[in-house]
C-alpha cells in the first residue's frame, strides 16, 4: 500500500550547520506518527519540508505516492488544501476574531463564502470545547489553552486528509495537556485524518500515536509501534524516553 | 583580521542583500497581476497608510510651507527680490518639498509600522500559518500593502502641496505684507502642470520604495522581539536613505539635467 507520507533520504542544512541527514520515513494512511527527539534535532525542519515551507537539498518527499519535493506556487496549491497544522505556539491571527482565524483557510484557501465558512468555524469550535461567544473574541483575549484549542479547530477546519501537530502540548498544565491531547485523538479520528506529529512531551506522544520515530542529529535512530517503545533495545530512546542526562545523547548547547 | 576579508565580505553580504531584495521585489510584482485580488485588504491599507498619515503630513508641511517663505522673504529682501515668495514656495512644494517630505513622514510612520507587523507575524509563524492555509503571503500581506502605498503617496503629496502652500500664504499674508489674492495669482500663474505632475510621480515611486523596505525587512526578520525591533529600524534607515537617493535620480530623469 502506498505511504500517506514517504521521506526519502531527505537532507537539509543551514550553512556549515546539518539539520536533516538523510530522514527516511513512512506514515500509512490514517495513523498517527509521532516524532520525538530533543530541541534542535530537525523535528520542525522535518516537518516545514513536508509543508513546502523549506525546500530539502537532497531526497525526495511523497505525497500519495506523488513527488512533491520542489512543487511550489499554485501547483501546490491543491496539495495544500491537503494539509492542516496546529502551530507551537497556535499562530493565530492577532488581527481577525477568533471564527475568522478557524475559518481563514475555507475563506482564502477553498473559497467558501463569508458567512457559510462562519458557520462551520463555529461549528468546529464547538468540536474543541469552545461556545460561539468566544468566536467574536480576539486571540489576545484567550488563554494559552484555549488558543491551542482555537489553532486546532482551525487545523481541521477544511476536513484536511493531513494534519500536523507542532509540539502541541509544550507550555500547557498537565491536566490542559492531557485535554488537548484526548482532542487530538478524537478530531483526528472524527476528520479520519492521517497524523504526524513532532513532541518531546513523551506523555503526549505515548497518548496520540500508533508509531513513534526518534530524530536525533538528523536521522530517525529508531522508529516503531507505540506499544514497542519501552522495549525498543535502543539506548538513543530509553536515553530519551527516561529522560536521563546520562546516555549517548549529547545536547548541543548552540543552536 | 586581514583588512581586504573585511572589505570582501561587507561586499559580498551587500550584494547578497541586494539579490534577496531584488527576487522578493520581482515575486510581489508577479503576485500583483495574478488571482486571488485581496480589494477588501487594499481599502484597509490605504486607510491605514494613507487617510491615517494625512495629520503628519499636512502639519508637516504647513510648517514648512511658513518657513519656507520666510527664508525667502529674507533672503530674496538681499537684492531687493522679496516679491518673488509665492513663485519659489509652490515650486520648492511641488517639484521637491512635498514628495520628499510626505515620503520620508511616512516611511518613518508606516515604513516601521509594516516591519515590526510583519516581523512579528515571522517570528510568532503566522505567516508560515498563512502558507499551511493555501494563501500565499506575498499576495495577501504583501501586494496590499504595496499597492496602498503607491496609491496613497501621490493623494498625501497632493493633499501636502496645497497644506504647504497654504503655509507660506498665511506667513506672507498676515507677517510679509503681502496682499492676499496677489499671493495666490502669483502661485497659480507660475505653477506649472509639470511641476505638479513631477511630484507626484515621485511620490508613487517613493510609496513603492517604503512598501518594499517595511515589508521586505519584517518577512526576514528573525530572532525575536530583537530581530523585529531590527528589522524596523533597518526599514526607517533604508526607505529614507532610498526615497532621498531616488529622489536626485528621478530630479535629474523629469527635469532632463
Amino acid at each position: 500500500m502506498t505511504a500517506k507520507i514517504e521521506l526519502i533520504g531527505v537532507k537539509k542544512r543551514f550553512g556549515s550547520k546539518v539539520v536533516l541527514d538523510g530522514i527516511d520515513l513512512a506514515v500509512e494512511k490514517q495513523s498517527s506518527t509521532v516524532i520525538i527527539g530533543g530541541s534542535g534535532t530537525g523535528k520542525s525542519v522535518t516537518i516545514k519540508s513536508i509543508l513546502g515551507i523549506l525546500t530539502p537539498d537532497e531526497g525526495t518527499i511523497r505525497i500519495d505516492g506523488e513527488n512533491v519535493t520542489r512543487l511550489r506556487g499554485a501547483a501546490r496549491d491543491p496539495l495544500m488544501k491537503k494539509f492542516g497544522m496546529l502551530f507551537q505556539g497556535g499562530a493565530l491571527f492577532d488581527s481577525l476574531p477568533v471564527w475568522e482565524n478557524v475559518a481563514f483557510g475555507l475563506i482564502q484557501g477553498h473559497g467558501v463564502a463569508r458567512a457559510k465558512a462562519k458557520d462551520i468555524a463555529i461549528e468546529k469550535l464547538a468540536k474543541v470545547g469552545l461556545d460561539s461567544d468566544v468566536a467574536y473574541l480576539s486571540p489576545a483575549e484567550l488563554s494559552g489553552g484555549m488558543q491551542k484549542r482555537v489553532g486546532l479547530a482551525r487545523a481541521i477546519a477544511a476536513d484536511p486528509e493531513i494534519i500536523f501537530f507542532d509540539e502541541p502540548t509544550t507550555g500547557l498544565d498537565p491536566i490542559m495537556a492531557d485535554i488537548i491531547n484526548d482532542l487530538i485523538v478524537s478530531t483526528v479520528k472524527d476528520v479520519g485524518a492521517t497524523a504526524l506529529s513532532i513532541t518531546h512531551d513523551m506523555t503526549s506522544a505515548r497518548k496520540i500515536s500508533d508509531r513513534i520515530a526518534m530524530l536525533y542529529q538528523g536521522r530517525i535512530v529508531w522508529q516503531g509501534p507505540t506499544a514497542e517503545i519501552d522495549r525498543s533495545g535502543n539506548p538513543f530512546v530509553d536515553q530519551f524516553i527516561h529522560g536521563r542526562a546520562e546516555g549517548p545523547i549529547k545536547m548541543a548547547v548552540k543552536a | 583580521m586581514n583588512f581586504f576579508a573585511v572589505i570582501g565580505r561587507s561586499v559580498l553580504t551587500l550584494l547578497a542583500q541586494i539579490g534577496r531584495v531584488t527576487r522578493f521585489t520581482g515575486q510581489t510584482l508577479a503576485a500583483i497581476f495574478s488571482a486571488p485580488f485581496y480589494g477588501r485588504l487594499l481599502v484597509q491599507q490605504i486607510m491605514r497608510i494613507g487617510y491615517f498619515s494625512l495629520p503628519v503630513v499636512g502639519l508637516t508641511a504647513l510648517s514648512t510651507g511658513a518657513v519656507l517663505a520666510l527664508q525667502i522673504y529674507l533672503g530674496g529682501n538681499r537684492y531687493g527680490a522679496e516679491a518673488i515668495v509665492p513663485q519659489i514656495v509652490v515650486l520648492g512644494i511641488t517639484r521637491e518639498l512635498g514628495p520628499v517630505i510626505a515620503g520620508l513622514m511616512v516611511a518613518g510612520r508606516v515604513a516601521a509600522a509594516i516591519a515590526a507587523e510583519l516581523g512579528t507575524m515571522k517570528v510568532t509563524e503566522q505567516i508560515d500559518a498563512l502558507t499551511t492555509l493555501a494563501t500565499n503571503p506575498i499576495k495577501y500581506l504583501v501586494v496590499p500593502r504595496l499597492l496602498a502605498a503607491v496609491i496613497s503617496l501621490p493623494i498625501l503629496t497632493a493633499a501636502g502641496d496645497s497644506i504647504g502652500v497654504l503655509g507660506g500664504y498665511l506667513v506672507s499674508t498676515y507677517n510679509l505684507g503681502f496682499t492676499g489674492s496677489i499671493y495666490l495669482k502669483n502661485t497659480v500663474d507660475f505653477a506649472k502642470t509639470e511641476d505638479i505632475t513631477s511630484g507626484l510621480i515621485k511620490a508613487a515611486v517613493f510609496g513603492f520604495i517604503i512598501a518594499i523596505m517595511g515589508c521586505y525587512n519584517g518577512f526576514f526578520s528573525k530572532g525575536g522581539a530583537q530581530g523585529v525591533g531590527a528589522a524596523t529600524t533597518n526599514a526607517v534607515v533604508a526607505s529614507s536613505i532610498l526615497i532621498l537617493a531616488a529622489d536626485f535620480v528621478l530630479t535629474a530623469i523629469l527635469f532632463h539635467t
